[in-house]
């Protein structure tokens, strides 16, 4: 779906002015910006948050968003590694709020979960969230209430360091993309419920048949849509939510508003940025500049060169750009289906656009991309050291076909048998003949190298997971002393979503003991790309060998995919873990982490 | 390289917590958590006095391991950090067992061809959840002269796998004939390569019976320009002279609508429909006059809610 320029450019309430001079390196935290900034900026050690309704004009229509302290986002907060902050959240609105600091290390009742950390903040009371602030970097905060997030109750976080980063800047700008849509997100949710392909519109059609029996042959083609048909799946499902309904923001600005960054050249530019989307997944690059990543999910990671990079809803990457030679370059970030895209531009100064280049092609989805293994697999089908299981080619995608799968959970990671490469992987006792779950992936990897759906072989230098390494070593050090194993579960026609094929509802908490070093497993046993983000803890990704290779707060499960990630539980309370596609969570794919001290004697 | 780090870092660590510990327990170190101040909200807390367990907790989850001694970086847990990590809650809300609805009014039309033009309505629709659904499904078929056909099914489904859904309740007739009442027991879902199917059996008084199948298809001309193939198949375990119908397969039904759908709430379609009785059921039609096929042109709208 093109863009309709017409509706970007009415009114821009609740976003105000679009260009930011940005912050300057070696200004202290408490320095404000110079005063022509359209995002606004709290810093210091104390806050005063309010949550409550704004009219908001992102399309041309008035619609009433909820946002913090007034602006779509919400303000940047600017901390301190070692201050302890003082945030004061105040109600407003009729319903019950939360703020959740997505990332943040603190003790459970600051976490902001209605319902697990805290009571929720009803309404018209107050909630004082005061933790000491133990680590630095890019973050962002958002409500966990309802749908409140998708509304407009999210904002940028960014923590001063301690000690001096590894890398040189000269300025920074925040670049967070969102998602908008003018309609209620419970309808949105309720209409997914009754139609769950409600908002694609790239559907294959009886056209695109004949045209791919043109190109690949009517053998190839009809054995293709065959392998669909059996699985009763789109290979055009790409995304839930999509350019249909949402608008995507920069900064909260459709592209027609060109959220501008300044600079001046030779200028090192770092661009934090987040992805505080509901249900969006970006592919961003800036033509004409490389990216050097140099932290991921706010946690410094060796610089990587790249010209374009994906990111998942929740995660945040820091990158540095060197802008010169033109006077503006566009920051284009298109929307993973490639149905709309969020835009800004980095200039010298404000008013200023470059091209803006075309949306890429729709992609359409392989079976190698739902780990089924058939057609050209994209990732070789490296061993997994943790599927040291030798099992016998169970689940069948047909599911009449009768289940002769032994209980799979919890497994054990070091029992060190022969994989057969070909053997199809396990699954839970839970999945076996459960209604919730419309497929089972077959010989999923862990896909780091791979670009992903729609971003391979593009010309482009794509960052992927292999590129990520965070500076420091594993900082716990010692071997896990279990594995959880958990699989990503969905059926999309029900449009409900689990882990192992229980939704939160009906699900035990996960029980972790305090102190304890564990490794996470996840299986992605769905079409749909999730990003699980554990809170209260990091996870610290393994690579193919086992070995640690970044520390990350959100873990990006592509279709197909298998990847672990090792947890030290030292955070006590009970703590959120999810997909944080805002729909696919309230459907179901929420677990409880409880972590409880152990009875040592 | 990594192990000299690693090394370096645990004794940073040690040395730390060997200063943490050197603290008075109840002074808060520079390693331990700071414990903040328990729920600083003034009011509106007072009302939820329940025990710190959410509704959807037991305790038989799987058992963490027995702990090991705590590693030298990860702080002992004082009473603050207790007090903070499990405050008095009720219970985390979501959405994942809500109860929907939809509404689907997949034919509604005018029909005109063999026969007097007439107007028919194919609706069904749920309440419910994932897995278990209330449904209702009801056609019909009238003319000036008043309504010739129509039923509804009131029916419960439960998700018996993946991709169908066993249905069973009640069938009432208001037409044609007297009205009669049966017992439904069926299936319904999503066959490969996407055929809905429903397929339902009927009992009823003096031992009637019925099996009715329907199966459709979508073909996407355009991802709004739809084409809808229908084919329906009545049998009949006995004759039914009242209702001029035989034992046996009694009639089909096969359609295609073209529908375009403007928002997919709201499709108008034009279609042809084609009816055939056979075996006694034609014989009745033969015995009184009537055609045994028609062919019929068809214009409506399918919607939903």
């Amino acid at each position: 779906m093109t863009m309709k320029r017409r509706e970007f450019v009415k009114g821009l309430a609740v976003t105000g002015v679009a260009a930011s001079v940005g912050v300057f390196r070696g200004s202290a935290a408490a320095a404000q910006p110079a005063p022509a900034t359209g995002q606004a900026v709290l810093s210091g050690a104390e806050f005063d948050l309010r949550i409550g309704t704004s009219s908001a004009n992102i399309t041309g229509r008035a619609r009433t968003a909820l946002t913090i302290n007034g602006s779509l986002p919400g303000p940047l907060l600017r901390w301190r590694e070692g201050d302890t902050v003082t945030l004061r959240v105040a109600n407003t609105l009729d319903e019950e709020t939360s703020i959740h600091w997505h990332g943040i290390l603190l003790p459970a009742n600051m976490d902001g979960v209605p319902g697990l950390s805290f009571d929720g903040i009803h309404a018209g009371q107050s909630y004082t969230y005061r933790f000491p602030v133990r680590q630095s970097g890019t973050y962002w905060y958002h409500s966990h209430s309802a749908f409140q997030e998708q509304l407009g109750v999210y904002g940028p976080l960014v923590i001063e360091p301690r000690e001096p980063e590894p890398f040189q800047y000269d300025r920074e700008h925040v670049v967070m993309l969102t998602d908008w849509t003018d309609e209620n997100p419970e309808r949105v949710f309720a209409r997914l419920k009754k139609q769950s392909d409600y908002y694609n519109f790239r559907q294959r059609t009886v056209g695109d048949f004949f045209r791919d029996v043109r190109r690949n042959g009517l053998g190839a083609t009809l054995s293709e849509r065959k392998a669909w048909g059996d699985m009763r799946m789109s290979a055009a499902d790409l995304a839930d939510v999509t350019g249909y309904t949402y608008t995507y923001l920069m900064n909260g600005q459709p592209p027609a508003g060109n959220w501008t960054g300044l600079f001046a050249p030779g200028e090192r530019v770092r661009l934090r940025i987040i992805n505080g989307s509901a249900m969006s997944y970006f592919d961003l690059r800036i033509p004409g500049l490389k990216l050097t990543v140099v932290a991921a999910d706010g946690l410094p990671v060796k610089p990587v060169e790249v010209d374009e990079l994906r990111i998942a809803v929740a995660e945040t990457y820091d990158v540095i750009v060197e802008p010169a030679g033109q006077e503006a370059f566009t920051t284009f970030a298109q929307a993973m289906d490639r149905t709309g895209f969020a835009a800004g531009t980095l200039a010298v100064r404000s008013g200023l656009r470059a091209a803006v280049p075309e949306l890429d092609p729709r992609p359409v989805l392989s079976m190698a991309d739902m780990g089924h293994g058939a057609h050209e697999a994209p990732a070789t089908a490296a061993a997994d050291p943790h599927a040291g299981h030798t099992m016998p080619a169970a689940e069948p995608a047909d599911p009449h076909a009768g289940h002769d799968m032994p209980p799979a959970q919890p497994t054990d990671p070091h029992a060190g048998h022969d994989m057969d490469a070909m053997a199809r992987i396990p699954h839970p006792e839970t999945e076996r003949g459960n209604p919730l779950i419309d497929m089972q992936t077959m010989m999923p990897t862990s896909k780091f190298d791979d670009p992903g759906i729609g971003l391979r072989n593009n010309g482009r230098r794509v960052l992927t997971y292999a590129d990520l390494r965070s500076v420091f070593p594993d900082p716990d050090g010692r071997e896990p002393g279990r594995t959880i194993e958990l699989h990503l579960t969905g059926h999309m026609e029900r449009f409900a979503w689990s882990f192992n094929g229980v939704k939160f509802s009906h699900a035990e908490p996960i029980r972790l003991t305090y102190g304890e070093r564990l490794r996470i497993t996840l299986v992605n046993d769905t079409m749909m790309t999730h990003p699980i983000h554990l809170h209260g803890m990091w996870s610290d990704l393994e690579d193919d060998e086992g070995r640690f290779m970044v520390r990350k707060h959100t873990i990006d499960m592509p279709p197909g995919s298998r990847r672990s990630y090792r947890v030290t539980a030292d955070a006590l309370g009970r703590w959120a873990y999810h997909c944080h596609m805002l729909f696919h969570m309230e459907a179901g794919m929420l677990r409880e982490v409880r972590v409880d001290e152990g009875t040592r004697s | 390289m990594s192990r000299t780090l690693l090394s370096a870092l645990v004794l940073v660590t040690l040395a730390a917590t060997a200063s943490a510990q050197t603290a008075s327990p109840a002074t808060e170190s520079p390693v331990q958590r700071d414990a903040p101040p328990r729920a600083n909200a003034p009011s509106g807390h007072e009302d939820h006095q329940a025990p710190a367990v959410a509704v959807h907790q037991h305790d038989e989850a799987q058992q963490a391991p027995a702990p090991a001694e705590l590693p030298p970086f990860i702080p002992p847990v004082t009473d603050a950090d207790r007090a903070a990590a499990f405050p008095d809650v009720h219970g985390h809300a979501m959405r994942d067992n809500v109860t929907n609805y939809f509404v689907l009014f997949d034919q509604f039309e005018w029909e005109s061809g063999s026969g007097p033009d007439a107007f028919a309505w194919d609706t069904k629709g749920w309440v419910g959840r994932d897995l278990d659904r209330f449904w209702f499904r009801t056609e019909g078929l009238g003319d000036d002269d008043g309504l010739s056909e129509a039923h509804a099914d009131l029916l419960y489904g439960r998700a018996i796998s993946r991709w169908w859904d066993a249905v069973g309740g009640l069938r009432q007739d208001v037409r044609p004939g007297s009205p009669q009442t049966w017992a439904a027991v069926g299936v319904q879902g999503l066959a490969p390569y996407w055929f809905e199917v429903e397929a339902t059996a009927y009992v009823g008084s003096g031992g009637r019976t019925e099996f009715r199948l329907e199966t459709e298809y979508s073909f996407l001309l355009t991802n709004r320009l739809i084409l809808q193939p229908l084919v329906e198949l009545n049998v009949f375990g006995k004759d039914d002279p009242e209702r001029e119908i035989g034992r046996g397969i009694s009639s089909a039904n096969a359609g295609v609508r073209l529908r375009y759908e403007f928002r997919r709430e709201f499709a108008p379609y034009v279609g042809v429909t084609w009816d055939r009785t056979f075996f006694g059921t034609a014989d009745y039609a033969r015995a009184a006059g009537e055609p045994v096929s028609r062919t019929r042109f068809v214009l409506g709208v399918r919607f939903w809610m």
